[in-house]
Formats: structure tokens, sequence, C-alpha cells
């Protein structure tokens, strides 16, 4: 029988570990905390290099009932997504390893302090906590919300290369992290990094988000921009070092694919069933490329895309 | 893998004998390596050598073909572990497997194959079919010739005896995949492979007997073989065939240097075999959804990260527009396009779609690489004649690109910039809002 050397690739990096969330012993008030990051390998190559983490699931909600989201969405959460408190309940249930709270560009500072606080005494999951992606307001409600949580270790953001000293000085003030958020480029995410750890924010506090886009509306380019920064991580270049956090349910949910049942061909198939592949097709590849933090919508989809992390997580079997 | 200039001057005579055309040995070597050069040019080179140059030569992915009726599924020639290297250069085959006891095998496969989804303007449908045998010849025969009455698409023949399955290609048309050779089976297989000249797949559950079986059928004459490593859960899936690919690209490893053929038992396994290195994914059930899904990844993974799939600047017309219908402003990054056409056309909205030259990059890309700037955009309303054509003076710009807004009113003098939303399919809502006032 001919020899088959098993081909081993030899890294000089690895993804930075990073924590999210803090217990009461660590000046938080989360009963779980989650880390992420730490890959000496691609994806699940466990023959290779170790893998101490598996990709984390989150599910994103809203502090206010979201005006323009699918059908499929609401008929999900029903009731829950007119309460945060209650949707974050119902995302930890669903199975999620953390929440993601986005607010709403007609949400006041007192508001969005206090649906912070309502939500973190309704789940026992760690945080993330965005703004509605518009600099002047996102530093207007992030400011007051990272004081409010101060300690929690919340992951908050949406820190951009046009917009990150205000809330990177929040989140070091209040012992919080960020994510670093750039437009689908390896360059511009790791400069973001360096810009913000220059500011004095450790590195085992920075989670990047590169962008993708949807299963068919160039999902390829964030897919390659990860596997790039992903690679250019393994083979020590320091500022890649960041583990990633992707919104495919975002990005899949503003598609028509998954956001309309009626006057679409009919060579699209069943719209519930059509709105969930797309959800988890669009996740499945970013995960592939290394995605750390996958963010969600819709429970059917989280569900699905928790079985196939457990399989790949599985080694040994 | 190719040779170095260097590598393939060792195995020249070294005389610079110069009738090759060259002035030394090593400038033919490096005209060899680059390519510029043909090996037949030597008068002078062993046989040896020629034999080892040829066969560093050929791909290290061997290029295989399955056809029927004039329908190629041509897998292999893949070059690189990651699309941002090169690109992938075949798109994987999405094919659908029914057994030949299937009482609604016509019916299943008619439907399957009439399949036609219209993805960014590329029509789309499914590859082929993998009919498997139950029982005996006669019924695999029957079956086959079902499936041959209601598809000329591209077929793979399931079946473990050799006998069936020798009388069952006779009714498959042209070039069949046969599935497949195995460690009980591999010489009748690849005798019948052989002479019905046609691609055959071959099995085993280690990448030790997969090698050891790829050889001892090549020994035999056939060499368009396809590999199936027998994994089905994602994590032993994923290890093979990143094992099997590198080791045929980065270690020109010829016995594992054929496609792979998987059967992944749900879509995002499908998912991640698509992404990752099987050119035959054989689904068990025939779902357009699923089907449209997994045909948009396909695209996508494959599209030529150097080439971006762009249409011509200009300016389009969306359901018959009038001088008084809303100009749009976009990229010509075709999904880009393809996403506003679609939104408006689809609302029945009337519309011009004034495509700015991005150099193919979707509206956020191209901002941020320059490539979409006041400039450009001003560069079309000024070439395309926009301005006979409408009897206003507005144009509405992508919300992500609010920001180029005041140095467009600088270039564009007397018009008014105003400013969409991010998203395409917000684009009927708001015009129905903002246009009319």
């Amino acid at each position: 029988m001919p020899t088959v050397e098993i081909p081993k690739e030899k890294w000089n990096g690895k993804v930075r570990e990073v924590k999210i969330g803090a217990t009461k012993e660590e000046g938080g008030s989360r009963t779980k905390t989650i880390t992420i990051g730490g890959e000496a390998t691609l994806p699940f190559l466990h023959f290779e290099n170790t893998i101490p983490h598996a990709p984390a699931l989150a599910i994103e909600i809203k502090d206010r009932k979201p005006a323009d989201w699918s059908p499929l969405l609401y008929e999900a959460w029903g009731d829950a997504m007119n309460d945060p408190a209650a949707w974050a309940k119902a995302a930890e249930a669903s199975g999620a390893d953390l929440i993601v709270l986005t607010l709403s560009v007609a949400t006041k500072p007192d508001e969005a302090k206090a649906t912070v606080r309502k939500v973190l005494n309704a789940t026992g999951l760690p945080l993330a906590v965005f703004g509605p992606g518009q600099a002047e307001k996102d530093n207007e409600l992030i400011v007051p919300v990272a004081e409010e949580a101060k300690g929690e270790k919340l992951l908050i953001g949406v820190c951009e290369d046009k917009n990150y000293r205000t809330i990177v000085a929040a989140a070091m003030a209040n012992d919080h992290l960020v994510t670093s958020k750039t437009p689908m480029d390896v360059n511009l995410a790791k400069q973001l990094v360096i810009l913000i750890h220059d500011m004095g924010m450790p590195l085992e506090r920075i989670v990047m988000d590169p962008t993708t886009g949807a299963l068919g509306y160039g999902i390829e380019y964030g897919y390659s921009v990860m596997e790039r920064l992903r690679l250019a991580a393994l083979q020590g270049d320091s500022m890649t070092q960041q583990p990633m956090i992707v919104t495919p349910g975002e990005e899949a949910w503003k598609a028509k694919e998954s956001k309309v049942g009626e006057g679409v061909p009919e060579s699209w198939g069943e719209w519930k069933k059509r709105a969930i592949y797309w959800e988890t097709l669009t996740a499945t590849p970013l995960i592939h490329a290394g995605a750390d933090v996958v963010v969600l919508r819709h429970p059917e989809s989280l569900k699905k895309v928790k079985g196939m992390i457990n399989a790949l997580m599985s080694k040994g079997n | 893998m190719a040779l170095t200039g260097l590598q393939i001057y060792k195995l020249l005579p070294q005389t610079n004998c110069k009738e090759c055309g060259h002035p030394t040995c090593l400038a033919f070597a490096m005209k060899l390596a680059a390519k510029q050069a043909e090996l037949a040019g030597c008068p002078y080179v062993t046989p040896e050598a020629k034999a080892q140059l040829e066969s560093a030569s050929a791909p290290p992915i061997r290029l295989v073909t399955v056809s029927n009726n004039g329908t190629k599924i041509e897998e292999g020639n893949e070059t690189v572990m990651f699309r941002h290297e090169k690109t992938f250069y075949h798109r994987a085959a999405l094919m659908i497997r029914l057994k030949d006891d299937d009482p609604a095998l016509q019916e299943k496969i008619s439907k399957a194959d009439s399949y036609i989804v219209d993805y960014v303007g590329i029509k789309l449908g499914v590859d082929g079919f993998a009919i498997e045998a139950t029982a005996d010849a006669t019924k695999f025969v029957e079956a086959i010739k079902v499936t041959r009455s209601a598809t000329k698409k591209p077929l793979i023949l399931i079946a473990a005896d050799s006998a069936a399955m020798a009388e069952g290609a006779k009714e498959a048309g042209d070039k069949p995949l046969l599935y497949a050779a195995d460690e009980s089976n591999w010489q009748k297989m690849a005798e019948l492979a052989k002479s019905l000249k046609t691609p055959l797949a071959v099995k085993a559950a280690s990448l030790e007997k997969l090698a050891e079986l790829t050889e001892s059928i090549k020994k035999l004459g056939v060499e368009d073989l396809v590999l199936d490593p027998m994994m089905n859960g994602h994590l032993d899936s994923l290890s093979a065939l990143t094992q099997i690919r590198r080791l045929a690209i980065k270690k020109n490893f010829r016995a594992l240097g054929y496609p792979v053929i998987t059967f992944p038992n749900d879509e995002v396994l499908a998912a991640q075999h698509v992404a990752k290195y099987s050119s035959f994914v054989v689904l068990d059930d025939f779902d357009p959804a699923m089907m449209y899904a997994l045909l948009a990844l396909r695209q996508n993974i494959y599209t030529d990260p150097q080439k971006p799939i762009q249409v011509l600047p200009g300016l389009y017309e969306i359901n018959s527009p009038k001088p008084d219908s809303p100009v749009f402003v976009t990229t010509n990054f075709s999904i880009t396009y393809f996403a506003v056409n679609n939104e408006v056309e689809g609302s029945g909205l009337q519309g011009w779609l004034l495509v700015a030259d991005a150099e193919g990059m979707s509206v956020l890309t191209a901002w941020a690489a320059g490539k979409f700037d006041a400039d450009r955009i001003a560069k079309a309303v000024k070439t395309t004649g926009i301005e006979s054509k409408v009897n206003h003076k507005k144009i509405i710009i992508p919300g992500q690109v609010a920001v180029l807004s005041g140095e467009l009113e600088e270039s564009l003098p007397g018009w008014q910039i105003m400013v969409g939303p991010k998203e395409a399919v917000d684009l009927p809502a708001y015009v129905k809002t903002m246009w009319k006032n």
C-alpha cells in the first residue's frame, strides 16, 4: 500500500483568545462567559493543530420591535419582540451562546440604558450592544450604555475607521470589549485594529467585523477577505490575529430570497424553507472561513448551524 | 506541481547547443517553466527526462469529463487551495440521486430536469442525475431507460455488480460516470470503464487504500478517475477533502490527483462540499428552495476573484420610463445592478438606472476603493445624456454613499442629489414616499 503522508502546515501564529462577559466574581453579573479564538490552524482542521473553542452563536435582538423585518421573523419570535427582555430570554432558550442587542435610531440615551439593564437582568448570557451604525447616534447611545453596564465586559460597537475613538474610550473606561468593523478589506481590517490598539485598548478586547454580504449578494468577497485574514493570522501577522464576528443573519434577511414570499419566481421554491436555507447557507461558508462569532436572526437557523458546529468540533469521533 | 526553471535545467543536456533557438539550456529551461516554449524544441533530451518533465507538467488534479448529448460536466484541473489565490475553475456539479425502484422515478427526474432558475441573468439548473441499482440488472436497465426518456443530462450509474453496470451503461448515453470501483470489484470495473472509455469513481475508506486502488486501476489503463473517500460527517469529510486537495496540489501526489465525489445528507454539509473541494455533489432530494441556495453558493464560490462579473456602464431603462421618472445611480457590479434593477422592475415602477463605471465593484467596496466617487458619478451623468431624457434634475444615490452628496452637488451644479435607501430592497418604498414630493 502506498504511504500517504498527511500534509500539515506549520503555522507561526494563532488567533488571540478573547473572553466576552464577566461573572459576579469578575465584576459583572453574567452567569456564563464565552471565550472565542485561540485557533492554531484553519477552521476545524483538528488533524493539524489545536482549536480550543467552538465558534459562538448569537441571536440578534432589537431594543424596539423592528418595522421592516421579514414576516417569518415576526412569526418565529412573536410577542417577545415587543419586549427586549422577553426576546433575550427567548433567544437564550433557542440555544444562543450570547445575545446581540442592536439599538434603534429613534432610541434616546436613557431608554438605551434602561433596555440594556433589563436585558442584563433577563439573561445570564454575555451581551453585545451595537448602535444603529450612524456615527453620532452610536456615540450618543453607546457611551451611556457602557457606563450603565460597567464591568460586564460587553462587546460594544460599532467602531469604524471614521468613528471609533469615543466608543473605544468608553469601553476602556468601563471594562468592555469593542468590535472593529471595516468594509471587506484585509488592509483596512488590520489598520483599524492598529488604531484601536494605539489608543491603549488591549488586543484581548478587540473583535474584528470584516463585514460580509449575503449568499447571492457578494458573499464571496467577505468569504475571501476572511480566509485571507485568517491565513495572515496563522502566518504570524499580529494585527490580524483578532477573532472575527460576522452577521449572516442581518445580511441574509435583507435579501429578497428570505424577506418576501410573494412576487418571486416559482423556481425559488417554498418561502420558509428558502429563507432558512439562505441564512444557514450564508453562515456555513463564513464559519468555514474562520468566523468566531456568528450573529443569526431565526431560531431554526441557529439550531441547524449549531448542529453543524457540534459535528465540526467533535474530534475523536 | 510545475517545476522551476532550475529543476528543468537539471533534466536538460546542458550542452548549450542552441539548436532549440535559445542561447543556453538555462534560458530554454526558463522559457519552459514559463510555458513559453515546448520541450520538443530540444532534439537531445533523454526519454527519461522527457517522461519526468511531461508528468511534472500535467495538471495536479486530472480533468475528468462526464457527458451526454453535447452536455458536458468537466471537473478537476484545480490549482489552488483558496479561491483568492487565483480562482476555482470547474464549478462543482450539483446532481440528484434516485434509486431504480423509485415508483415516481420518471416524474421526479422530469421535474428536476426542467428546473431552471435565473441568478443574475444566468440560467442555472441541476447538472445531472445518479441512478442507483437496488436489485438486479433488469431493474437497473429499466430505470436507466426511464431516466433517459426524461432527461438528456449526464448520468452517474451506481452499482456494485460490474455485470449490471455493463448492462446499464449501454442505455446511459455518451460518457456516464461509473460508481464505483472498490477493493472487491475494481478489476472488473476498470475493464468495463476502459472498454467504454468512460470515467470511473473509486471508493475506499482510507486515503491509503484509495491511493492503492487508483494506482492499480491506472496500471490497467484507466486514468479518468473520481475519488470517494467515503466520509459522511461534517468533520471527517472536511479533513479528508482538504488532505486530498493538499496532497494533489502541494505535494503533486498523483495517486490522489483526481476530482472528488460526495453524497451530503443535508444542505449544510452540501454547502461545505461546494466551498471545500468536492467536484460532484450528489443530493438525495430535489427541493427547488435548496437547489437555488446551493446554486447561488456554487456561483459565488467559483466566481473568478480577479474578474468581478460586470455589466456595461451606461443608462438602462426600467419599465419604459418617462421624462418625469426617477433616476437611480449604482455601480456596474452585476449583482448590484441586478439587485437594483430587480427591485424597481418587480415593483412595477418606472425608472432610469444610471450605471457608473466602478470597475465591477459593489457600492461599498467600490466606494472604499475610490472607484465610486463624485467624479465617476458626475461623469456618468454627463456622458449618458440623461439630462436630455428627463424633465427634472434629480438623481438618487445609494444610501451607503450618502457622504458623497455634498461633493456631488459641487460636481453637478444645478442637480439635486437625493440620498436613497441603503438596500435595493427598500427602493420601491422610498420612491413611493420620496419621489412624488
